[in-house]
């Protein structure tokens, strides 16, 4: 069933709508990878069960969509129209709900998310109540489409934008919009894409290509795979634009072999796009050819960067190479390559179908458009966001993710990934966008925003960025290979109590060296986790010097469990939950521990209910 | 070679490289099908591949030992991936880690003599909402502290049928 025209595409999206709409609801189950590990395909069995016991198979539509976002709150079950939203679903609520809601059209507001528990206040899902604050301009279709089905993009207008390019406008045209556009690179450099792919554009080649860095290697950033497992098509999509523009016919995706729901989703998307005719030969009758093959990486963090994820394409280690060799001279296989990350390409489709003018409406003068960010940390409600760039850190922090629980105080976030920064709270204020996170001395990276509160110590947070940057460092160049090493051992050493008085400065001294005489990006960045700890959180840093402490109670030497009697009401649950012995006591009694036989677990500090465990 | 050659069911082998075409670059997708297949990457099949792709030994060598997701030592029968990504490091993942390592006696990146358990940090899960988080093979287990991943070791080694106390 192959769509030669832009009509027979017309022809066919009205033909498909008109088949969902037999259908009398919707109900969404969300299998992203939050909401899937904390079993959402067993709700899925549950409800598929429920309702084919009920007769109900043919007039309910059940599908298995992308992430809806509220991880915290999975698994989440989402029933159209009306937009009821259920959290934390349990198999066993299937029957339940099917009743109730399906066949009745009762909310049970038990499971509601809190704020939701009215009819009236049930709204959209892309209004206020689920999604405060957020525009949901790229996610607008996780959680609403099967991310299995085509006809189900292309129902909610999906391959459009590639109608539009390849017959009514011309590469420059599609070139010259995304300019206009002012569309940053998402990946983390920023730099703007309709700049890149006119280079690549003015070169004569027989041979081009578009790669898509699928390689989303920052721990705590999960922004790329829930587009790729949630709505494959739309960076599909991107890049077929992508390859017309400047000229390509061949395009890869490099995903993490570690996502294989992305994959999964990715390759039976690509399939199911060759067999309608979006590419392969003549797409939609145009003349334009175009092909896209998915390899997978070897886990390798130095990968993201676009020289090295070149080179592992080609089947070598991923090392990165020397700048002033341009990748879109040559690139792949020598060859002029555009290379653009997920959520690059997921943008395109919506700026050349609705043009910049509307893109550039969103975010900042520099920074327009919107980003995603992995929430994630110690916060109330980790979750995938969308927001226009230029939002404050504290609308994220304490609008959007609820703020720090237990009643700490929220210390930092660190933004841009290991080699990004980590902002105090006093810069809360800030607007995220790429060059403020950048002259904050972080960096916007590919959107993980990790949030510390007062029990997090901020040298081994550097440490343990550093130590990750340690084990990924390519070793090709001097600076970062050794610099990297050198700032593992002064970190070891001020964590363990044994630093000096010189260290904070030779730290810095090694800092600036390893930015200015680094090769590729990894290594010019990787201090900035030292180096952004040092500028505002030096006072913790001497602490840990001249005080021998950690005041946030993290690095093991520097401190000693004990019990604080007057807090302590002797409920036993120190001794209880003491691997040792070494917390014991009479019931009822102030409770004491043996500072030889603890092994600073932290699991008593972690269970006192009476803040009784002082360290 | 021969010998070797005898332990792995080198046709297996031969039938991932068919299938990418015997195509140098497609080494790195190679490993990975072998790997899926043994669970480790079995040293015949990796000069097998280098005959086939009519590559030198050593650029395999080169591609296995420089991408972590390569592993020469076979995994166990449960290979426990505990997450150290940045959200589960602020969590407390590390006393996890400690606790695992003293429990199994092994450190991470290694399996258990008896091959039962291997340990591997990996970078992040996608799980950071459930962290401190560790996935034995699809199975997720969050929220974790000390004692809870302790009782999940005694768990699998119940279904396992094993009592090593």
């Amino acid at each position: 069933m192959k769509i030669t025209s832009p009509a027979k595409l017309r022809d066919t999206r009205n033909d498909l709508s008109g088949r969902q709409a037999e259908f009398s609801l919707t109900v969404t189950v969300c299998g992203g990878t939050g909401c899937r590990s904390s079993k959402s395909l067993a709700v899925f069995n549950a409800f598929n069960k429920e309702l084919a016991k009920r007769g109900l198979s043919d007039s309910v539509r059940l599908i298995m969509s992308g992430c809806h976002g509220l991880c915290e709150k999975g698994p989440n079950v989402l029933i159209e129209p009306g937009s009821i939203y259920y959290c934390r679903v349990k198999p066993e609520w299937a029957n339940e709900i099917v009743e109730s809601t399906i066949q009745k059209g009762e909310l049970i507001e038990k499971y509601m998310l809190i704020g939701l528990k009215t009819k009236e206040s049930a709204g959209n899902q892309n209004g206020s109540q689920v999604h405060p604050y957020q525009v949901r301009e790229i996610l607008k279709n996780n959680g609403k489409i099967d991310p299995l089905d085509i006809g189900d993009y292309i129902t909610h207008g999906g391959y459009e934008s590639l109608s539009k390019a390849l017959f009514e406008l011309s590469p420059e045209n599609v070139i010259e919009e995304i300019k206009k556009s002012r569309l940053r690179g998402r990946g983390g450099g920023g730099f703007p894409t309709g700049r890149k792919w006119e280079s690549c554009r003015k070169i004569q080649a027989d041979s081009k290509w578009v790669i898509c860095n699928a390689d989303e290697g920052d721990p705590g950033a999960f922004m790329d795979r829930s587009v790729l497992e949630g709505n494959p098509h739309v960076v599909i999509e991107g890049m077929i634009i992508g390859a017309y523009a400047v000229g390509a016919h061949g395009g890869r995706v490099y995903v993490r072999n570690e996502y294989p729901l992305a994959v999964h989703n990715l390759t039976v998307a690509i399939e199911q796009a060759r067999k309608w005719g979006f590419i392969g030969e003549n797409i939609l009758g145009s003349g334009f050819n175009f092909d896209i093959r998915i390899n997978r990486g070897g886990g390798a963090f130095v990968c993201g960067e676009s020289t090295a994820l070149m080179a592992s394409l080609e089947g070598k280690p991923g090392e990165p190479r020397a700048k002033y060799i341009h990748t879109v001279e040559h690139g792949y296989r020598d060859e002029p390559t555009v290379l653009n990350n997920v959520e690059t390409w997921a943008n395109v489709p919506g700026i050349v179908l609705y043009g910049a003018d509307k893109f550039r409406e969103l975010g900042t003068e520099g920074s327009p458009g919107t980003k995603i960010f992995s929430l994630v940390g110690k916060i109330n409600n980790s979750r995938l966001v969308e927001i226009p760039m230029g939002t404050t850190l504290r609308r994220l922090v304490e609008d959007i993710g609820g703020g720090v629980p237990n009643k700490k105080k929220v210390k930092a976030v660190q933004t841009g990934g290991p080699s990004g920064g980590c902002l105090p709270e006093s810069l809360f204020d800030l607007q995220v966008d790429f060059d403020a996170l950048t002259e904050a001395g972080s960096m916007m990276g590919s959107g993980g925003i990790i949030v510390m509160d007062e029990d997090t110590c901020m040298v081994d947070v550097a440490h343990y960025f550093i130590k990750f940057l340690v084990s990924e460092s390519c070793g090709k160049c001097t600076p970062c290979r050794e610099g990297l090493k050198e700032m593992d051992r002064i970190l070891g050493k001020i964590t363990k109590g044994e630093g000096e008085s010189g260290d904070l400065n030779y730290l810095e001294e090694l800092g600036e060296w390893m930015k200015a005489g680094s090769l590729c990006a990894l290594g010019s960045s990787a201090p900035n986790p030292v180096l952004s700890t040092l500028n505002y959180f030096r006072d913790e840093y001497m602490m840990h010097i001249a005080d021998n402490k950690c005041p946030a109670g993290v690095c093991k030497n520097l401190i000693e469990y004990h019990v604080i009697e007057k807090n302590c009401t002797g409920c036993t649950l120190c001794a209880k939950v003491c691997p040792t012995g070494a917390a014991s006591g009479v019931t009822k009694q102030p409770h004491s521990i043996d500072t030889v036989l603890c092994i600073k677990c932290d699991e008593c500090y972690k269970a006192c209910k009476f803040e009784a465990i002082g360290k | 070679m021969a010998i070797l050659a005898n332990e792995i069911d080198i046709d297996l082998v031969d039938r991932i490289i068919d299938r990418s075409g015997s195509d140098p670059e497609a080494l790195i997708g190679i490993l990975q099908d072998i790997q899926t297949e043994w669970h480790y990457l079995p040293l015949p099949a990796l000069s097998h591949i280098a005959d086939r792709l009519g590559i030198p030994y050593n650029r395999v060598w080169a591609v296995v030992t420089f991408y972590e997701a390569f592993t020469l030592e076979p995994l166990g029968k449960y290979h426990i991936q505990i997450c150290t990504g940045t959200a589960c490091h602020v969590r407390g993942v590390a006393e996890i880690v400690r606790a695992l390592e003293d429990e199994l006696m092994i450190e991470t990146g290694h399996t258990t003599p008896d091959g039962e358990f291997s340990l591997e940090c990996a970078h992040c899960l996608g799980a950071c909402s459930m962290g401190p988080v560790i996935a034995v093979g699809d199975e997720f287990f969050g929220h974790l502290t000390r004692s809870k991943a302790l009782e999940i070791i005694e768990e699998l080694r119940k279904r396992s049928g094993v009592d090593l106390k």
